[in-house]
């Protein structure tokens, strides 16, 4: 095709679209409200995996030594522990005077006076620790029985009820996101679909009298096709903007107004959230109105 | 130009529509093809355009045989071939200027070239001045006028009216024939179906006569004076 011919099919693309401009607003408003659906659904679905993660992370194993564990030893099962890198995120060591601290912090946090009577018998003389933290609470199970079979662990405390509802969790919101997602697209699919062959029906007429007067099969596709690629876009960028401030806003009114979640709840940026969501948007939205234009166009196009 | 022989076409009930047609138009003929509703007059028009595809027999048009041309093959074809109509299919979304222009891009042709051929092809049809108006604001007469013209700007070898005057009073459908004339005389060779007795009889060209898809009678300088 020529470069003429070609800017002439963009010309025609553009126009068709002010020509038609009731189906045009249609395609586009379908357009926007399954973006828009996506998105905030995506918005949703990111931010609870990330609240997930975060609580997956605050899930320790705490391992505790059997009485008389030398320095040496307990250095030996911290490597050890550490050199799991692939469930264990973060090994930490609370020796015995640090656990006591942190005991007093939590129960005598109001009378301190209380606690003072046993400085110099640490009542939690044993109770020095590692906390560890992981990757994947899904494998903690495996882990804590490795960690059991070491010589000079006394016992290893877990709960493994979190771990199992969080992995389930996590596991129910990927197939679940997963489910949404394929629908949505279905969805978008067939409504672009029905309204560009309801386009294609308005224009028979059009599309005839080109094949008569000797189009190619291409020439008479391109416009439509564009059409098609312009809706996508501008049915994609349209509501995936008008997201970003709506997130920004509601971001920052939870923050404000329910102040007591933020120790549970933490939103992820904007910014993150968008840097996915802008470029698979479009996508999603150029390649709809790319395929539901060229596909429907052909089914349409034996003259 | 046209060459059919023993070409028939049956659709899926009844008789065939057209039954066994052979024929020969030279270059630079104006034919006439005359019969009532049913004679096979426009399954003809579309066999020749290659719309739809013969049951039996072969049909060459502009040295192209059209039974062994590829699907491919049909744009580049047809693009020998000027075409109007009854109800003259015009694009009524826009002005006269883009609905010439329309023919021209289809066929890719060269904008600086389309600049100068569409006033040309409008002032041929002597609606040169027309160009901003919209088909919806014109008479029948002038719009079948720029559907002619629309089918002349890309220069066709041949051009097939079918009912071009259909819908016209008789004093458009007369200048409407005087424009097919003219253009027969320019070379171009014009193959008009239509059923109005008048002119057929006024014009003395060359007259084919269809009669359940057969051809009855196929005379020069006729008119319909010669029905049986």
């Amino acid at each position: 095709m020529k470069l003429s011919a070609f800017m002439y099919s963009v010309r025609q693309g553009l126009k068709n679209i002010w020509r038609n401009k009731i189906f045009s607003l249609a395609s586009v408003a379908t357009m926007i409200c399954c973006i828009m659906m996506f998105g905030i659904f995506y918005a949703i679905v990111a931010n609870m995996n990330h609240v997930v993660q975060e609580a997956e992370q605050g899930v320790a194993v705490v391992v505790y030594f059997d009485e008389g564990t030398t320095e040496e030893q307990v250095a030996a099962i911290g490597d050890q522990i550490r050199a799991k890198t692939d469930i264990v995120s973060e090994v930490e060591y609370v020796s015995a005077e640090e656990a006591w601290i942190e005991f007093v912090g939590d129960y005598f946090k109001d009378n301190p006076e209380l606690a003072s009577g046993f400085e110099q018998d640490n009542p939690l003389a044993n109770s020095n620790h590692y906390s560890i933290y992981l990757n994947d609470v899904a494998k903690q199970d495996e882990l804590v029985k490795e960690i059991e079979q070491m010589e000079g662990v006394q016992r290893v405390d877990s709960n493994q009820m979190v771990a199992d509802v969080l992995s389930d969790f996590n596991a129910v919101l990927g197939y679940f996101s997963m489910g949404i997602v394929v629908l949505l697209l279905a969805v978008a699919v067939f409504l672009i679909s029905n309204t560009v062959a309801v386009g294609i029906s308005v224009r028979k007429n059009e599309i005839s009298i080109m094949k008569l007067i000797g189009a190619t099969d291409f020439f008479v596709r391109a416009p439509f096709v564009i059409e098609g690629v312009v809706i996508g876009l501008v049915g994609s960028l349209l509501p995936i903007t008008i997201l970003y401030f709506i997130y920004k806003q509601v971001v920052q009114f939870v923050e404000m107004r329910f102040g007591f979640l933020t120790g549970i709840i933490s939103f992820l940026p904007a910014g993150q959230i968008f840097g996915v969501l802008l470029p698979v948007g479009l996508l999603i939205g150029i390649g709809i109105g790319f395929l539901g234009s060229f596909l429907t166009i052909r089914k349409h196009l034996r003259v | 130009m046209i060459r059919m022989e023993h070409v028939s076409k049956a659709y899926t009930t009844g008789n065939p529509a057209v039954n066994d047609i052979t024929l020969e138009i030279n270059q630079g003929e104006f034919v006439f093809i005359i019969g009532n509703s049913g004679a096979g007059k426009t399954t003809l028009f579309k066999l020749l355009l290659k719309e739809l595809e013969p049951t039996s027999g072969t049909i060459t048009v502009a040295g192209q045989d059209l039974g062994a041309m590829k699907r491919r093959e049909i744009p580049k074809f047809r693009r020998n071939i000027g075409c109007v109509f009854q109800d003259f299919r015009l694009l009524q979304d826009r002005n006269l200027y883009d609905n010439i222009a329309f023919a021209q891009y289809v066929i890719e042709e060269n904008p600086r070239v389309i600049k100068r051929a569409v006033p040309a092809a409008l002032a041929s049809v002597g609606l040169a001045e027309k160009y901003k108006a919209l088909p919806s604001e014109l008479s029948g007469g002038e719009q079948q006028r720029v559907a002619l013209a629309r089918a002349l700007v890309n220069k066709p070898q041949l051009l097939m009216a079918d009912e071009p005057t259909g819908n016209l009073d008789p004093q458009n459908a007369w200048e409407i024939m005087k424009l097919l004339e003219k253009i027969n005389e320019d070379g171009t060779t014009v193959l008009v179906v239509t059923h109005n007795r008048e002119i057929v009889d006024a014009m003395k060209k060359r007259v084919i006569m269809l009669e359940e898809g057969k051809i009855v009678s196929d005379v020069s300088e006729g008119g319909y004076s010669h029905e049986a």
